[in-house]
Formats: structure tokens, sequence, C-alpha cells
């Protein structure tokens, strides 16, 4: 198994810590790991994006020309990365930043209205959540406990009471994913 | 951190296995892509469990020649900044080399010259191996191209710097620094006591004991007579660390007939484009200095009679490839691929180099 993702989008989205929570759920799994993050300034506004691969082997390079699954969640990374999804790959992306779809035909595309779930569920930060959901509901690649796991080993202690919200987000965002 | 076997960026991994490795005393200033190094010595507080110092200093300069007063008393210490302020320790790098001093410094580069970029980069190459302070002085420098490497290295530089009483040097750069993988952290070893500390260094200032001759720890030496001698004794050292701890690792290079020579996590990249070029029928193999200093020329020059071509493949415009071009003294042609600034380049960027320069050349 090597499945090698990009997750794409506004800084203060939570890419990175999704990349994190996914990463700590393979490392807890006995898989190999990378996390490679763009970092710096893009982090507080700009475009953010998180290159994780998790493998049965070894991993050579932490960065990539093609990806097996590239999650977007804004215009500026659709137009980046949908040129780099491989022929037979996954796509999913946010309704809400997206207003230009790709034209590929060659990969599979779901859709997850997070934004507008998170804002009906009046927490914004339930967003990357229901990303993972969605994610973990098509490519089921690590299991749900490990990536509770994950995500309270990610989480300071001082948040831990948010860990109910976290779960129900990621079981919310298995049941709005759909095909497009 | 509970367990040993963990997910962290190539910092932390500096941090954990500075405390685990039992060193005395960090001093640095904080500048992107390195300052988690700082960051996470801070957190962990290593002053309440193993005694360990940590301080930001006012500054670069402050911070290296903090590293020369420790180091003089024969304590661990160590520092680390990223390119510009890496460039800010030279002086006091040299004395440290100058009064044969051991200590690990850490840079993790970034895009250059002068402030440039906080992206990554390798283009502090000719900085670390060719000089980068006055004098004719060696660093004994380690290049590491995994989290597992940023952890291992921090107590393979200071062995050999208290191995050859001189100081060793880390040259990673943003990706590695920055990424997260799984990593072994090395196990507890506790700090020397002061008994240790005087049994292995002899020559350290600690205050003089009644009956013996003060130690006197310099890099200033007026008669040029004793001078060149000292000279003399650094190079008889370098030829010894030549002899002795050239360390690098091969990628499928038995059957080669094109090498690509990389450090760093440009060799991780380079991993990707042989085993691409390998399912396309290419026979390429991966040779990857972990030591650039001193440098595998041995296994260079041998490989010159095997391979039709050597790619180096750097983030910089064309360094280590002079190393390699000595290495092979003419006997194959030798190209350089590289993208400069902070743009990482990809496997496939590297493959099609390869090719252009190389292969269809």
């Amino acid at each position: 198994m090597k499945k090698e993702i990009i997750i794409a989008g506004f800084g203060g989205q939570g890419v990175l810590s999704m990349g994190k929570i996914l990463a700590y759920a393979g490392l807890l799994e006995g898989k190999e790991v990378s996390w490679m993050p763009s970092y710096g300034p893009e982090q507080r506004g700009g475009t953010a994006n998180v290159t994780v691969i998790l493998s049965d082997e070894r991993i050579s390079s932490p960065v990539l020309n093609q990806y097996d699954i590239a999650i977007i969640l804004n215009q500026p990374s659709m137009d980046k990365f949908e040129d780099k999804i491989k022929p037979g790959g996954i796509l999913i992306y946010d309704g809400y930043g997206i207003h230009t779809l790709t034209d590929r035909t060659d990969i599979t595309i779901y859709r997850v209205d997070a934004m507008d779930t998170a804002t009906e569920m009046k927490n914004e930060k339930a967003f990357n959540m229901l990303i993972l959901g969605g994610l973990l509901q098509v490519q089921p690649m690590v299991h749900i406990e490990n990536v509770l796991l994950g995500l309270k080993k990610s989480l300071p202690e001082r948040h831990h009471h948010l860990l109910p919200m976290n779960e129900a987000a990621i079981h919310k965002g298995m049941e709005i994913i759909q095909q497009v | 951190m509970t367990t040993d076997i963990t997910l962290m960026k190539g910092n932390e991994a500096i941090a954990h296995a500075a405390i685990r490795y039992g060193v005395d005393g960090y001093f640095g200033y904080p500048i992107t892509p390195q300052s988690e190094i700082l960051e996470t010595l801070m957190a962990q507080m290593p002053w309440q469990t193993t005694g360990m110092v940590v301080l930001q200093a006012e500054s670069e300069l402050a911070a290296i020649n903090m590293v020369y007063g420790g180091a003089a008393t024969g304590k661990k210490v160590m520092t680390s900044s990223s390119s510009p302020g890496v460039s800010l320790k030279q002086e006091g790098i040299s004395y440290l080399a100058g009064a044969e001093l051991p200590c690990l410094i850490i840079n993790v580069m970034r895009g250059g010259p002068g402030l440039g970029t906080i992206q990554p980069s390798q283009a502090d190459y000719f900085q670390t191996v060719k000089g980068g302070g006055h004098g004719d002085y060696r660093l004994i420098a380690l290049a590491p191209a995994s989290v597992q490497e940023m952890a291992d290295f921090v107590g393979l530089g200071f062995d050999l710097a208290f191995k050859y009483q001189n100081p060793a040097i880390i040259l990673a750069d943003g990706i590695v620094g920055q990424m997260m993988e799984k990593v072994t952290l090395p196990p507890f070893q506790p700090r020397r006591s002061e008994e240790e500390i005087i049994a292995q260094c002899p020559w350290a200032a600690r205050g003089r004991q009644a009956n013996r001759q003060p130690n006197v720890v310099t890099s200033l030496e007026l008669d040029p007579a004793k001078m060149e001698e000292n000279n003399l004794r650094f190079q008889a050292k370098y030829r010894q660390i030549e002899e002795n701890e050239v360390r690098y690792e091969e990628f499928l290079c038995a059957d080669a007939e094109y090498l690509l020579i990389a450090f760093g996590s440009s060799a991780r990249i380079c991993q990707k484009a042989v085993e691409n070029a390998r399912e396309e029928g290419i026979k390429v193999g991966l040779l990857r200095p972990i030591t650039l200093w001193p440098f595998p020329t041995k296994i260079l020059s041998a490989y010159a009679y095997q391979v039709k071509g050597m790619l180096s493949v750097e983030l910089n415009a064309g360094q280590m490839i002079e190393d390699v071009r000595l290495a092979v003294n003419g006997k194959v042609k030798v190209e350089h691929f590289g993208r400069l600034g902070g743009i990482v380049f990809t496997p496939d960027e590297v493959l099609t180099a390869l090719k252009d320069k190389l292969i269809h050349a």
C-alpha cells in the first residue's frame, strides 16, 4: 500500500493539521509516513499545502510530481494541482471554495460541502475534520480509531474537550461526501 | 515525549536528540526554517532534567562565541541557525577551528544570497566545505537526508568533533528541517561528570590545578614558525579524517550506466528519480555523500571507470559538482542540475535533466 496525497488550501483552514492527523494514524498502524509542509508566511493567510505519504515501504522522495489523491480547498490550489493528479487518481474538493472545477475525466471526483456544513454546525473549526471524514469514507486507508488517536496526539491537552466535536465532524464528513 | 518511536520534524528531532545525548549547552538565535530547534529545547526545559543549558543569545555572534567559551572548558556545546545566521557565525567558526575546539554547528539552509528566502536550498555547500571563515581549516560536515539522520547525526557529530578536536557541522536544509517522518530517538545518556570531562579533555581550560602548567585555549600565535607548526598539525589531522571518516550511501549503483550524485533532501528526490528511471529501463544509480567533508572521492573515482556520465544534482547553481569533477579528474563527463533560490526540483525534473544533459546529449 502506498498513498501519495496533497492537501491544499488557504492558511488557517487546518490543511497542515489534517495532514498531521493522517500521518499520525499511519504511524500508529506501523506504516512509513512523511509529512512535507509548505512553510512560512503562507501559513498565515496565503495558500498552504502539505504532502502526506503513507506507505508499507521506505519512502524515497517527500517531494512529488504527481499524487494519488488531491484534496483541494480553494481555487488557486485547484489551478495549481489539477494537472498533477495521477490518471485514475482521486480529487476531493470543498464546494464552497471552488468556482471552476477541473474538466479532467480520467480521475474520480468527490465533493464535500464542508464549509457550508461547518457554518450550519456553527463551528468553522470543524471544517478540516469534515474533509478528513470525507476522505476516509472514499479511501479508508487508516482505521478511524487510529485517526482519533492521531487527533488526540496532535491536539494540545488544553483542547482535548474538543475531541468529541472533532469526532462528530469526521462522521458527518463521511455522510456528506458525494461523487460528482 | 514518552515513546521512543514517534513522528516529528527534523528540527524537533535535533532538539530531542541533543537532550538525550547529554549535551551540556545550546546557544542560538531564531531564524526560519530552523526555529523549532530552539523552540523545542525551550519547551522541553532540559535544565530541569539533565541540567542542559538552553539560551537564546542576543545575536548569532554572541551565540557562536558562547559556544567557543563552553567548548574551551570541554563541555558538549552546540548552536544552530540558517544561512544568513551561519554567515554571521563564520568568524567564530574559524576561531573554533583554530583553537581546535570540538562543538556542533547546525545549518538548516535557506535560499540566498543575502537575506534571500526562507525556502529550502543547498547553496551553502561552498561555505561549509571550502572555508566560510578565514584560514586553512576544515569542518567535519554531515548531510542528513531524513528526520532519523537529523537525530542520529547529533551524536555522530559530537563523537567526531571530540575524537578529532574539531568543529563538526550538520548541513541540512528547509525540507529535512520542516518535514515530519517516523523517527527512533536515541536512548538517554547522562551528561558527563566533571571528572569525565577532565579525563576526556586534558586540554580544557577549567581552572588550574596546583601542579600543572595552565592550559591555554587560543587561535592566536604571533610567532609564524609556531603558527606554521600549528597549521601542519591541523593538516595532519585533516588527512587522518579524510582517511577514516568518509561516509556515503549507494542506491542501485552496482549495474549503473549513469550516476546521480546528491546530498541531503536532494538525494531523497533523486532516489525517486532513480526508481522512475529504472521503470523505464534506464540503468541509473545514486551515490549520496553523507560526509561532504571528507568527500567520498575514492568511490567516485572508481565509478568513473564504470558509468557513462555523472549528474551532480543540487539545490544550487553548481557547487558540489566541483568536488565530483576533482574526484573523477576528467575520466567521465560530469554535469550539474539544480534549481535556485528556494525552488525545489521534482523527481521528474531530475530525470529529464539526466536525459537532456547526459543520455541524449
